[in-house]
Parts: C-alpha cells; sequence; structure tokens
C-alpha cells in the first residue's frame, strides 16, 4: 500500500502565544512539535503498511523548520518526506489542500491518504475534505476506529454521547483521524538515528505552480483571550462553602 | 432583510436544545428571515419550538438515502443556498455539523470557519479560537455566502417568536456520493452528549476508579440537566471512556456552568472548557493553577465536597 500521511508543523499545545503585530504571533520563542492529531495517522499508516506491505510518505506545507517534526514522523516508522516550502505564519487551507494534492499526485498513485482530524493552531478541521474533493476521493473524518482491507475502508466515529456511526468508502480515500484509534509509539533512539538519513523532497509552491494569493480566507487579526484573574476561594466549613457556593450560581450567577 | 439557512439537528428524535443559539445567532435580533433545514423529516413536530426563536421558514428537506450519505445532505444544503438565496448558513459544531459543513464548503469550493463563536454575515467575518483556545481570530471569508459552524451553547439563545411555515424542499441532488453510514451503533445510555449541555461537572485522576464516578453523578443528577465529563488523565488511566474526555485531544465543551473536581488546569484541559461562563474548581491543592484561571474555588477532597455540594443543590 501506499500511504501519504499529511503533518502539520504546529507550536506546541503548551506554548505560550505571544501576539505579534495584527495577525501574527512570535514563533521564535515557542517549541513546535506535529500535531497531535497527525500523530494518530501516522500510527495507524505505519501498523497498516507493517501488516500489509508498502510504504509511509510524509507530506507537510510548511516553513524549513518543519523538517524537524516531519523527522520525527519518520522515526515512528514513516520511509521518507515530501516538504512544500511556505514563508507565512497562515496559508488558507484551499491553498494548503492544492499544494497536498500537487505534492502527492507529482509523487505517485496513493491507495490512502491520512491526516489528523484537525490542526491544533488554526483549528480548521477543513483541509481533509478540501484534499479529498480536489482529488476526486471520498473521506471520513474523526475515525476513531479503522479496517482497511479489499478496496474498503471502515471506519467509525462518534456522533455525541458515546453513540458512533459506522461508514464505508472504497479506496484510495482520505480519511481523519483522532484520539482512540490508536496509541502513537514513542521512536527508540536507533529509529531516530536512522530518520536522520531518510530522503525528504522539497518544493515551493511555485515549483508546484500554486498561487498563494488566491486565498478565500482572510486572518484579519488575532488577539489573546484574556484569562481569569484568579478565583474567590471559599472559606469555611465544607458545609458553610458549597452552601455558599450553591447561593452564588443561583442568585448572582443565575447559571442554576 | 437578509435570508440565512441554519442546519437544524434532531437526535434520537429529539430537537436539540443548542440550536436554538444557531437560530438566534441567524437572526442578528430579526436583522435577517431565518431558514431552518430540518433532513429528519419533522419539520412540522419541531415548527413551534424554532418559530420561538425566530425562525420564520421551516424547510423540509428531502432526497433519497439522505440519512446515509453524509454527502448527499451537503449537496442538499448547496441546492437550499440556490433556492432561498441564502447569504450565511450555519449549524451546529457538532460531529454531524462539523462533517457536513466541511463537505459542503469543499464541494461548492467556498471558505468556511469551524466552532465559531461570533458570526457578522453583513461584515462577512467570524470570530473563533485559534492555538488551542489561547487566542481568539477574526476570519473574513471571501465569498458570496458565509458558511460557518457554531461552538454549542456558546451564543445564548434568545426567544424572539415569529410566524412560521413550512417549505417543502426535495431538490435534484446527484448521487449519494462513495461515503456512505452503513450502521449506527448506539451508545444505549440516555446521557446527555457533553457538548450539548448546560451543566458540566468534571473529575480528573484523582477520582481514582471508574465506579467513583458515581459520586459525580450524583451531582449531576442534583443540578439539573447536567453531564459529567472526565480529564484527559482520568481516561487515559482508564477510568473513563474517551467520549467523556474534555480538553484538546477531547471535547470543546462551553456550558453555563463548569465544575472542574480534582483538575490540575492543564492548557490542554482549559482549551476545550475556557468559554464557559462560570468555571468552580474543587481541588486540595491550592497551589494548582486551575485556581488562577477558575471564578470560584474550593480547596478540598473532593470525596468530601462533591457528596456535600450534591445535598445542599437537594435543598429546597
Amino acid at each position: 500500500m501506499q500511504i501519504y500521511v499529511c503533518v502539520k508543523h504546529v507550536p506546541d499545545t503548551a506554548a505560550n502565544i505571544k501576539i505579534a503585530g495584527e495577525n501574527g504571533y512570535n514563533d521564535s520563542t515557542c517549541k513546535f512539535i506535529a500535531n497531535p492529531y497527525d500523530e494518530y495517522a501516522i500510527e495507524a499508516a505505519v501498523q497498516l503498511v507493517e501488516k500489509q506491505g508498502g510504504e509511509v510518505v510524509i507530506v507537510t506545507v510548511g516553513p524549513e523548520a518543519a523538517l524537524a517534526t516531519m523527522r520525527g514522523a519518520m522515526a515512528m516508522g514513516a520511509h521518507r518526506g515530501i516538504l512544500v516550502k511556505v514563508d507565512g505564519q497562515f496559508l488558507d487551507s484551499d491553498i494548503t489542500s492544492q499544494a497536498l494534492k500537487a505534492a502527492i499526485e507529482k509523487d505517485g498513485a496513493p491507495d490512502l491518504i491520512l491526516m489528523g482530524k484537525g490542526a491544533v493552531d488554526t483549528e480548521g478541521f477543513q483541509t481533509q475534505y478540501r484534499l479529498a474533493a480536489a482529488m476526486n476521493l471520498p473521506v471520513i473524518n474523526e475515525v476513531l476506529k479503522l479496517t482497511v482491507d479489499g478496496g474498503k475502508a471502515v471506519a467509525e466515529r462518534e456522533i455525541g454521547a458515546g453513540s458512533r456511526e459506522v461508514l464505508e468508502a472504497p479506496t484510495p480515500c482520505v480519511l481523519g483521524a483522532t484520539k482512540g484509534l490508536n496509541e502513537p509509539r514513542y521512536p527508540k533512539f536507533p529509529d531516530i538515528m536512522k530518520a536522520k538519513k531518510k530522503a525528504v523532497q522539497q518544493f515551493t509552491l511555485a515549483d508546484l505552480g500554486i498561487d498563494a494569493a488566491g486565498a478565500k480566507s482572510e486572518l484579519l487579526k488575532l488577539e489573546p483571550v484574556p484569562e481569569r484573574s484568579g478565583a474567590k476561594i471559599l472559606e469555611g466549613s465544607t458545609r458553610d462553602r458549597v452552601v455558599e457556593l450553591v447561593r452564588i450560581l443561583r442568585e448572582e450567577e443565575k447559571v442554576l | 432583510m437578509a435570508n440565512i439557512g441554519v442546519l437544524i439537528e434532531i437526535e434520537g428524535g429529539e430537537l436539540k436544545a443548542t440550536n436554538f443559539g444557531v437560530i438566534t445567532a441567524a437572526s442578528e435580533q430579526g436583522k435577517n428571515d431565518v431558514y431552518a433545514i430540518v433532513m429528519e423529516g419533522a419539520a412540522e413536530a419541531v415548527k413551534d419550538q424554532l418559530s420561538a426563536y425566530g425562525a420564520g421558514k421551516i424547510v423540509a428537506a428531502d432526497a433519497d438515502g439522505l440519512a446515509a450519505s453524509p454527502d448527499l445532505q451537503a449537496a442538499v444544503l448547496g441546492a437550499a443556498i440556490q433556492e432561498y438565496s441564502l447569504v450565511g448558513l450555519v449549524g451546529l459544531a457538532s460531529a454531524r455539523g462539523r462533517d457536513v459543513f466541511a463537505r459542503l464548503a469543499a464541494a461548492q469550493g467556498l471558505p468556511m470557519a469551524a466552532d465559531c463563536v461570533a458570526v457578522d454575515f453583513a461584515a462577512k467575518t467570524v470570530q473563533k479560537s485559534h492555538f488551542s483556545g489561547k487566542t481568539v481570530a477574526t476570519i473574513r471569508l471571501d465569498a458570496e455566502v458565509v458558511l460557518a459552524t457554531i461552538r454549542p451553547n456558546a451564543i445564548e439563545p434568545v426567544n424572539a417568536p415569529v410566524e412560521a411555515e413550512v417549505l417543502q424542499f426535495a431538490p435534484a441532488v446527484s448521487g449519494p456520493g462513495r461515503v456512505s453510514i452503513v450502521e449506527a451503533k448506539l451508545s444505549g445510555s440516555d446521557k446527555m452528549d457533553l457538548t450539548e449541555a448546560g451543566v458540566i461537572i468534571t473529575g480528573g485522576r484523582p477520582i481514582g476508579s471508574a465506579e467513583n464516578y458515581k459520586i459525580l453523578e450524583e451531582c449531576a443528577a442534583a443540578l439539573g440537566s447536567a453531564a459529567v465529563g472526565a480529564s484527559r488523565a482520568a481516561v487515559d488511566a482508564g477510568f473513563a471512556p474517551h467520549s467523556m474526555q474534555v480538553g484538546q485531544t477531547g471535547k470543546t465543551v462551553s456550558p453555563k456552568l463548569y465544575i472542574g473536581c480534582g483538575l490540575s488546569g492543564s492548557v490542554q484541559h482549559f482549551a476545550g472548557m475556557k468559554t464557559s461562563k462560570v468555571i468552580v474548581a474543587i481541588n486540595t491543592d491550592k497551589d494548582a493553577p486551575i485556581f488562577e484561571k477558575c471564578d470560584y474555588g474550593i480547596i478540598g477532597d473532593l470525596f468530601e465536597v462533591v457528596p456535600a455540594l450534591t445535598e445542599a443543590l437537594k435543598e429546597k
């Protein structure tokens, strides 16, 4: 099986995001990681290829610094990578999907394209759908259980309060992974060393004939969300405190 | 007046209460004509509930095989945009809403914003979380139609009754696509989904076992229509299923009241609940970061405080 896994290079979820200018942030001070949901996709792809044979290719649209994130993904067992280099901090999901499509089609014929259900930086939750539409492939997102066999993907997703639905699509298809699908492995030292030697092809958007000026969504402003300034700590006996809490919630906050 | 569509969600025969806030968002204080699109064949049954919040047109949408095909549902929404000259279409950022809106946006080549907390149709702008809730982004969608999903409970529903009529809509949409829903595996419990709940009480790792969630369930029952959540640490320890997880790799919730019991207050957890209206923390550790980021705190053992709270709630 030829599996492409799209991985985004994102600030660590614990990183402090310092706004810079109207719609940017200071990316020189934060640690970057592979988008956590993409790790479930990498793990799923590596497991499929371990069982059924084939190759896992990491495809990233991001800055040159994303190479480190790609090496991490290859240490988990992916075979090689393709980086489409972009300069800006934010790229419209439509342009991103065009770049992914061009990079994948230039490289080979996918049996499966995997990625996380969404990225934790922009929280756009749509690139997999746009990639699927552009490549005329079926798409299933938020997959937490998956079997791929006999030209068919059978996937489960949660539809609320623990209920799930089971969906089917013929392969090739695009799948978005979420927590529950598997436990992403921690690469061992020899795998990390080996990953340093794996091949990564690099392109620019221009190399792929894509113009980033065609974006249809524009980030006008990025603002910090004010944190609460600290709790009012209730004092007294347990009984006094819970009675006071109930009074506040009912009479002052009116949320009960 | 602009025409704005709302995808209505009915689950297990019940109209989700979170639909009403989305209608409020679509109506913009009565500025717009709201077209509530119902796909479950229940348009007549829910008409009065929807019109109470300002939906004057109830669209009874139907197509062969609609329920089993998310791509067909997206195609029907696309047809509704044309038929009713919609300049905006919104829905819940639920499992279904997130999926169908993304399919629609991709199929039509339209920009779309997911999980928004505010929408301005005239300006074509939305506000939404970026970076795990640490920042809020204002995004302009450069298209004829503003497509957005709205975080459940993020917009307070406003009662604004209008006269309503039901419109039958059976568009000629092409094939069902290649993705089909072949089975629904219902959990069988009558538990409310976390994202739907107006009040949530969550237990962190100190809860210690799956059985101990019982004390939170008892408190939830005393709170009224409340749901019980879990932290990532509690889920990873096997105390609760992933469907109960709040936070970065779990669910994003926005209830009126969020009570966190034995939570440290990690960035990843706050990403999933910081837009809650009131946050209460119960924790034995007075230095837990959660006390710096919540509204009310009780320093104490959850096994002592929660049962006491349940008793206090039951009085009067």
